[in-house]
């Protein structure tokens, strides 16, 4: 964390709305599980979000690329609103990329293949281009090599740079992050992480569900913090760690930071 | 205290295996003489097969007869094979004109000459041979088998042996499983309607007995019929088994689809595709593959239950045996035709179980892990 300053310097974060939610709400049957959820994304911005498990941070990410469905409230996504209407939903998730806590990669092919897939069969993309566009991703997720294997032969943290590479390569303008730390091996999280540490140097805007809070203090403009369905509190990363204002926010920290 | 402080400076090398890890001996005491169950086991085995074997091989080929007109030209202790040789032709062909079973051959050359290519793995060329088989095909093999263009019509009714159990098996194959992935996509749909309708559909063709669906299909559906329309006994038989075997396959199609993890799902949506580029790129393959063992046991299954139209009154492979063996030349042969029968049907069922292992093994990308 000696490089805090610079790394966070070096990215700006534009007037541009990015994505917008308004007094946002959803229910699973009866159980509510996000209440009254407020909050203006801008372009550029890489916003952690935390709390406790079953707190809906990660529904909360999910409802941007309508994997979830809320049932009041509005979600604006690059100034289309996700309703019922389906070409909207695909017009948007081709629009932001999402990383999933098991990776998720397509077992049946190979990592080339799970790259160009999308591409391909989605954006139309010539299929030289497309693969030319995922050797280009999977270098810069350090795995050229693994081109022609298949996600069974990786480990866990080289089945997630892929994963991230894959969604790199539909270009999206948003990138979300469900956990993507969680489910690796202690000494697999680095390389992850400086993954998506270069990414967010790029200027990608970033919603990240993790508690690497590591990660936060240095590539996050904004840290949320989430607890019952509800968001807490918001702050910048230094002020957030450091003089956290509510008593949740503050149990939370030290039971996390605590070992 | 001791220094309990250690450091490996050199690795140990790697040393031959004991000779009891390692060949002939060690394999048959690892696989027949591992415990004294395994070996009073082996024993009874060897035992059993020499009761068994010198007979059975006696019977069927140092005793046996080859050549005859009637089973009384049958003198020998042995099986009579002579009634398969004269009947050879029917048992192939049916009662399709001889003149004309060049075409059945042609026909089944061209099927087997482009199936076979296709199911070989790095065959170049796989889309040709599948547009082939799928769409150019069909029409050509009814031409040739039913006549038609030049080429002298002969009845379905004269339709028989192992012809007319290839056309019904190939048939009903084909159709049963992209019929079926379509039933199983359908009861796991979100659309109410159809879901019902895939629901009810399939219960309702796994529930009846196959004979009665034959029957049905053969006696009382030209009840139903506007009198004075013709339709095929053949073509009424094959749309049943094919229905009847789309029903099993849905289900053996959906136990594969519930094996599917909802992250690929999500994954795939997340990534913009719609359900039909995400059921065929990514949870068909995968939901196929799982299924290959329950694909291939119906398919086998199907291909026996081929034999159940003799009671509608086709002469398929079976009947038309069992038919020979009735006739006065040749009483007292139904041993021989029978073990013909099964011959052939192990042969082929065989031989698919086989392609399904091949199948899998090919498409084993290791992500059990």
């Amino acid at each position: 964390m000696t490089n805090l300053d610079t790394t966070q310097g070096t990215m700006e974060v534009s007037d541009e709305v990015a994505i917008q939610i308004i007094g946002m709400h959803k229910w699973y049957g009866d159980f509510h599980v996000l209440k009254d959820i407020d909050i203006t994304v801008y372009r550029g911005e890489r916003i952690v979000i935390c709390g406790p498990s079953g707190s809906g941070k990660s529904t909360l990410i999910r409802c941007i690329n309508r994997l979830e469905e809320h049932q009041q409230g509005q979600i604006i996504v690059d100034d289309i609103e996700l309703t019922g209407d389906l070409k909207g939903i695909d017009a948007i998730r081709r629009e932001v990329g999402m990383v999933f806590q098991h990776f998720n990669l397509f077992p049946h092919l190979t990592i080339l293949e799970n790259l160009t897939l999308a591409p391909i069969w989605v954006r139309k993309t010539p299929k030289a281009e497309a693969e030319e566009t995922a050797m280009h991703y999977l270098e810069r997720v350090k795995i050229p090599e693994q081109a022609d294997k298949f996600p069974g032969q990786l480990s866990g943290g080289q089945q997630q740079r892929v994963a991230i590479a894959r969604s790199l390569c539909m270009n999206p303008r948003i990138m979300l992050f469900d956990e993507p730390t969680s489910a690796l091996d202690p000494e697999m999280i680095s390389e992850v992480l400086d993954v998506m540490v270069g990414l967010a140097e790029t200027g990608m805007t970033m919603l990240c569900v993790t508690h690497e809070m590591g990660f936060a203090r240095k590539v996050a403009n904004r840290v949320i913090f989430m607890d019952g369905g509800e968001i807490i509190e918001q702050n910048e990363p230094e002020e957030f760690f450091n003089n956290p204002k509510s008593e949740r926010t503050q149990l939370f920290l030290s039971q996390i930071l605590s070992h | 205290m001791a220094d309990i402080s250690f450091v490996r400076t050199e690795s140990h090398p790697d040393l031959p295996p004991p000779s009891s890890e390692v060949g002939i001996i060690a394999w048959l005491r690892q696989n027949l003489f591992s415990s004294w169950m395994n070996s009073l086991l082996t024993v009874a085995a060897i035992y059993a097969l020499y009761k068994i074997l010198p007979p059975l091989f006696s019977w069927a080929f140092f005793n046996a007869d080859w050549s005859g007109k009637t089973y009384q030209d049958c003198t020998s202790e042995g099986a009579c094979w002579a009634m398969i040789r004269v009947r050879f032709g029917q048992f192939m062909y049916g009662f399709y004109p001889e003149a004309e079973r060049w075409r059945v051959n042609l026909g089944f050359l061209l099927f087997f000459g482009t199936m076979i290519p296709l199911l070989i793995e790095g065959v170049p060329g796989k889309k040709y041979f599948a547009i082939f088989v799928f769409i150019l095909f069909p029409p050509i093999a009814f031409l040739l088998f039913y006549g038609g263009l030049g080429l002298e019509a002969v009845d379905t009714a004269q339709w028989g042996g192992l012809m007319l159990t290839m056309v019904l098996a190939s048939v009903t194959i084909i159709v049963s499983l992209p019929l079926g992935i379509v039933f199983a996509l359908g009861r796991r749909s979100n659309m109410p309607v159809v879901r019902m309708i895939c629901v009810c559909f399939i219960e309702l063709w796994r529930g009846v007995p196959l004979i009665t669906v034959l029957f049905m299909g053969s006696v009382m559906l030209p009840l139903f019929l506007p009198p004075g329309t013709h339709f095929d006994k053949i073509l009424r038989t094959l749309i049943v088994m094919a229905f009847f075997a789309a029903a099993y396959m849905a289900e053996v199609v959906r136990g594969g689809l519930q094996a599917i993890p909802k992250g690929q799902f999500e994954a795939a949506q997340a990534m913009g595709m719609n359900y039909w580029k995400l059921m065929g790129l990514i949870v068909l393959p995968q939901a196929l593959k799982i299924v290959i063992p329950g694909i291939v046991n119906t398919f086998i299954g199907l291909f026996k239950d081929t034999t159940l139209v003799l009671v509608i009154g086709l002469f398929d492979f079976l009947s038309i045996i069992q038919a020979a063996t009735t006739h006065k030349n040749w009483l007292g042969t139904s041993t021989e035709g029978y073990v013909f029968a099964a011959c052939v049907f192990w042969i082929f069922c065989f031989g698919m179980s086989r392609y399904s292992i091949t199948l899998e093994r090919r498409l084993d990308t290791g992500h059990r892990n």
